[in-house]
């Protein structure tokens, strides 16, 4: 039985803002499959008691004073943007949520 | 429906989930500025912009800020906890995540007391969390810059990544009809106390304090029902009028039979009610993971003990002590705290005003220009010095009440303190008795008649010679003693 | 006068020390190196000649105190370069020129190190074999028509064909130890911590870590201690000072051994490598006995499912940190024609900047950050992780050093393994998981197995990254640079 089928992978394409053609929904779904399957050996180990590692570096408490650094110039901060206006960047209209 | 007959059939349940904008210098990850109204996209760098490469690093005075703010809200602090990614897409959100706090938040439940007419309600505090705001989103195009019908939108990441503190209630139930006054009763006191702590302005109208508002209701004995959020609540009163309209809604809806949809809608200052808003709040999976770019928090126990020690005192009881020692009503208080006058007032009598004084200024005048000027009392332009003076000034004669007023005018527009004012604009009262002396004779000998009549008894005629002495010493002597004068002169 | 190109970092240094010869010289001959080869190589993504003598100049006129003044070098094109194109080797980021430098190029240039131009690399860094870059793969210069291991295979191939003496890479599952294997040269991941992630453009940020290429461990040794130490901008950088890496890779090259542990994996043995792999393992082995290296069998049981917990980690970062290129605030914007939604624009952009292997990961980690799976996959995998550190502890309770072949099999031709996305990932399975686990560890020559280049991995515990170059040096001392056949 498939660990992932082609619906979730286009669900999960959607989630992730990709436009994905039906060719690579096929091709995806396929190599993901092998995918999941393979690394779905981590649940073969035993860990229930064992902590997670989300850090190797043992490391707490990192910070930084309150000191204001210099900032980008608008200039610099807009070089890269695709479009832009008024000092800021541009977008094309925003999904209206409350329809 | 009106909202009595909601109340009757149905209980409230509400919570209130209310961001506050930490006041630090700098971003929370970056060493950006916070200052609000700069030029967009002027107070960013590769951190809060996102830039491929960039790395966050915290900033200790904004993981201070919100230990205190639990600390103060009775909360459990943390001994070990991380930050957290929330994932979704938002052309506000820089790096289209959040770094936010999600099931380790540094603080948890904890408490506040607030008190509804009398009555003190306890609302318990589920969590206190860090994380970063977005930026601004202006939406061009469509009708009054709403999202809605918008050609394009522009984006100014200023505000991105500014601290913010999330402090989410446990449900309160309980609370029947006072629930909307219960509601804004916690978020003044949360306002007050988070002021009090200097960590944030919390000015509702800037932003720097938003709040979101939870309701559900269901009928007596059966189980709490679907809750809804209302975000866009902007204001104190807002926040009543948002409970209140919700609760009437519900009702109206579950009266005919209907269901609650747990959803987000949005409350309308203008309209007074409640529309469906995002969805995205509910719809999306966050997939919530630790940040692996920032090492965990674990505050020490003897900086979290230390910072416990130096609270300041609770708003709630300062009021109580100085509503003591003012000796003024409840009611009245609450008009001072309203106001935000508290402080003033009490550094105005530690300047040596007597307390009605020093709260008559504040609250009248003074309270009267700000309101009109649109700025906080404390900016008004008197300083709690100066109204002690003006004060001391009344009490010794040399200025009367209308005076004192012109007087007080002068200082809020910077002419200098009371006594400079006063010279230079002329106003002090006369009370050198030889001028007011010689103004009496001069009132008298020029109304022969109206004299004689107080000679007969007429007392009550005397005023015509007040009003005469005050227009020829243009109104700076002191009516009640002319009026004495004018009587002894006069055989009475 | 001998070929400048020719020359290690030490001995290009030396030159330009002594005034035998200046860095623009040093520089140019690089430069001209590249010109000439570059084209059937294909290791550069961009050259910035200008940038390089402009710098180079600087050097001769100023102070050449430090170890690597005047020395060029080639910087993976996934590390920002302030006002130098820096594309992660995707179309997503085509033509972006960062504002700000990474914190390791400002050290470079504060070491006088001279930038020749950016390399090329599978796209963000996600793959084994550079096939994966939206510009082109580049090829091994051992032989044209294989891979030159990835991700790094830019630097790595840059390096072989002698187009540059050192490289900055950056391994987050073996990116910098196999190309170094396939293509006969040195490459050093640093412990996770000990050089700064800040500009590096974030694959796996748990997991990310710069390090350096060179052709001896010395020229390595020397690059890793420029760009070593603590950095306030990287929360995750280890506020301690940088182990003697240069003095123990000069011990090393002595050629005694004498005391040290070298412990032997148990599951690695035999696992998947390639016979010829194996034999130049095992030869190398012999040759370190012989300099007085005692061997000892560890066991690491939970190094069986490294791979499947990292290609469980990765991703799930990936996922994340690639959420960013959405063609709001840089890079490509695909159809925005007035008509759509910024959403269907995003979505666009997204599928039109990413390459099949980038996006494979991105919904790989999706799913594993699903709020359904997160516990049975990114969660587990994350318990795994604290099992693998505790193998490689108990390990280092016994040996030294562990060591093992760097990758299973030699440089392979093109198109081999790009059909099935796993076979790719096996690559990685002897270099995985020293980064699950945070620690050092290096790639140095082993030998030739059919007239392709073997590598040797030597893992340290983390901060111990002295320890890995005094072996990597000692070995080297026995086998030798190897030189590719002329191109
Ligand atoms: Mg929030
Ligand atoms: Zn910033």
């Amino acid at each position: 039985m498939a660990a992932i089928s082609r619906d979730e992978v286009a669900h999960l394409a959607r989630l992730s803002r990709l436009a994905v053609t039906e060719r690579e929904l096929d091709q995806f779904a396929g190599q993901l499959d092998v995918i999941l399957q393979a690394v779905a050996r981590v649940g073969e180990v035993a860990a229930d008691d064992i902590p997670p590692t989300s850090h190797s570096v043992p490391l707490t408490n990192v910070y930084r004073d309150d000191v204001v650094q210099p900032c980008l110039t608008q200039a610099e901060a807009l070089s890269g943007a695709p479009d832009q206006a008024e000092g800021r960047f541009r977008v094309p209209r925003i999904l209206d949520e409350e329809d | 429906m009106t909202y009595e007959d909601a109340v009757a059939t149905y209980e409230p349940v509400i919570g209130l989930e209310t961001h506050v904008e930490l006041g630090t210098n700098t971003k929370m990850f970056c060493g950006c500025p916070t200052d609000f109204g700069a030029e967009p996209n002027t107070q960013v760098c590769p951190v809060c912009l996102g830039l491929p490469g960039s790395l966050p690093v915290a900033n200790r005075a904004g993981i201070e800020a919100t230990i205190r703010i639990g600390l103060a809200l009775n909360c459990d602090i943390a001994e070990w906890c991380r930050m957290a990614r929330k994932n979704y897409f938002y052309p506000d959100m820089p790096k289209n995540f959040q770094i936010s706090q999600y099931d380790e938040p540094l603080c948890t439940d904890g408490y506040v007391d607030v008190d509804v007419d009398g009555e003190t309600v306890r609302i318990g505090i589920e969590r206190v969390h860090l994380e970063e705001d977005t930026g601004k989103t202006l939406h061009v195009g469509g009708a009054t810059g709403r999202i809605h019908g918008a050609t394009e939108s522009l984006v100014d990441y200023n505000r991105a990544g500014i601290p913010l503190v999330e402090i989410v209630t446990k449900p309160v139930p309980g609370t029947g009809d006072r629930a909307p006054e219960v509601a804004r009763a916690y978020v003044t006191e949360l306002r007050d106390i988070i002021r009090s702590l200097g960590v944030s302005d919390v000015r509702m109208e800037q932003g720097s304090l938003r709040c979101d508002v939870n309701t559900s209701l269901n009928r007596p004995g059966e189980e709490w029902g679907t809750r809804t959020e209302t975000k866009n609540v902007n204001s104190l009163r807002s926040v009543e009028r948002a409970v209140r309209s919700e609760i009437v809604r519900q009702a109206a809806l579950l009266d005919g039979g209907g269901k609650i949809v747990q959803e987000t809608r949005h409350f309308s200052e203008d309209t007074g009610d409640t529309r469906p808003g995002r969805s995205k709040e509910t719809a999306t999976d966050y997939r919530y993971f630790p940040e692996p770019d920032l090492v965990p928090i674990a505050p020490d126990p003897a900086w979290v003990a230390e910072l416990r020690a130096a609270l300041p005192e609770r708003p709630s009881a300062k009021r109580a002590r100085l509503r003591e020692q003012w000796g003024i009503s409840e009611t009245d208080m609450q008009s001072v705290a309203n106001a935000g006058a508290v402080e003033l007032i009490e550094e105005t009598i530690a300047a040596g005003a007597p307390a009605a004084g020093a709260r008559k200024w504040w609250l009248g005048e003074l309270a009267r220009r700000a309101n009109e000027t649109g700025v906080e009392l404390a900016d008004v332009g008197a300083t709690p010095a100066q109204v002690a003076a003006l004060q001391r000034l009344v009490d010794d004669g040399k200025l009367t009440d209308k005076l004192a007023r012109a007087v007080l005018e002068g200082v809020v527009a910077g002419e200098g303190d009371p006594t400079e004012v006063m010279a230079a604009r002329g106003l002090e009262v006369v009370s050198d008795t030889a001028a007011r002396a010689a103004a009496v004779d001069e009132a008298i000998a020029a109304n022969p008649d109206i004299a004689a009549k107080v000679r007969d008894g007429k007392v009550a005629a005397a005023g015509a010679l007040v009003g005469a002495v005050m227009k020829s010493t243009r109104g700076q002597a002191d009516a009640k003693t002319v009026r004495e004068l004018i009587l002894s002169r006069l055989g009475q | 006068m001998t070929d400048l190109t020719r020359m290690s970092a030490v001995e290009l240094a030396g030159l330009i020390k002594r005034g035998e010869a200046s860095a623009v010289e040093v520089a140019t001959a690089h430069l001209d190196r590249i010109e000439a080869v570059d084209d059937r190589v294909h290791a550069f993504l961009h050259v910035d000649r200008e940038g390089a003598l402009r710098k180079a100049a600087d050097v001769d006129k100023s102070d050449k105190s430090g170890p690597l003044a005047g020395v060029p070098i080639a910087v993976k094109d996934v590390i920002a370069t302030k006002g130098v194109p820096t594309t992660a080797a995707s179309k997503i980021l085509e033509g972006w020129r960062p504002p700000y430098d990474a914190t390791i190029v400002e050290r470079l240039k504060r070491a006088g190190l001279v930038t020749l131009g950016k390399t090329n690399m599978d796209e963000f860094a996600m793959g084994s074999s550079t096939e994966y870059s939206a510009y082109g793969p580049t090829n091994n210069p051992w032989d044209l028509r294989r891979i030159p291991g990835g991700s790094g295979g830019g630097s790595a191939a840059a390096i072989a064909a002698y187009e540059a003496p050192l490289a900055i890479g950056t391994d987050t599952g073996g990116s910098i130890r196999q190309p170094g294997a396939v293509t006969g040269t040195v490459g050093a991941k640093p412990t996770y911590g000990g050089t700064s992630r800040y500009g590096l453009i974030a694959f796996s940020s748990s997991l990310d870590t710069p390090g350096p290429c060179a052709r001896t461990v010395e020229d390595a040794a020397l690059l890793h201690s420029v760009i070593a130490g603590h950095d306030p901008r990287d929360s995750t950088s280890i506020p301690q000072p940088v182990p003697d890496v240069v003095g123990a890779a000069r011990r090393g090259a002595g050629g005694d051994l004498s005391g040290v542990q070298l412990g032997l994996v148990r599951e690695f043995a035999g696992d998947g490598s390639e016979p010829g792999v194996q034999a130049a393992f095992r030869d190398a082995l012999e040759a370190l006995v012989k300099l007085g290296a005692e061997v000892v069998e560890v066991s690491c049981p939970h190094f069986a499912y490294a791979l499947p917990a990292y290609y469980l980690i990765a991703p799930s970062e990936c996922s994340s940190n690639l959420a960013r290129f959405d063609g709001v605030r840089y890079g490509l914007r695909v159809g925005d024609d007035g008509t759509r939604s910024l959403e269907d624009v995003m979505s666009l952009t997204r599928e039109a900047g990413f390459g099949p292997e980038v996006k494979r990961r991105i919904i790989l980690g999706t799913y594993a950050l699903s709020s359904g799976y997160y516990d049975a996959y990114y969660g587990q995998a994350q318990k795994v992780r604290t099992l693998i550190t505790r193998d490689f502890q108990a390990a280092f309770d016994k040996a030294d050093v562990l060591v093992s072949p760097t990758t299973p099999f030699v440089a392979f031709p093109f198109g081999s393994r790009t059909s099935d996305p796993y076979q790719m990932y096996l690559a990685d399975l002897f270099t995985i998981p020293t980064n699950l686990y945070g620690g050092p560890a290096i790639s140095v020559p082993a030998g030739l197995s059919d007239g392709l280049p073997v590598g040797f991995q030597v893992m340290a515990p983390t901060m111990a990254d002295d320890r890995m170059y005094r072996v990597a040096a000692a070995l080297e001392s026995v086998v030798g640079t190897l030189t590719p056949p002329a191109l």
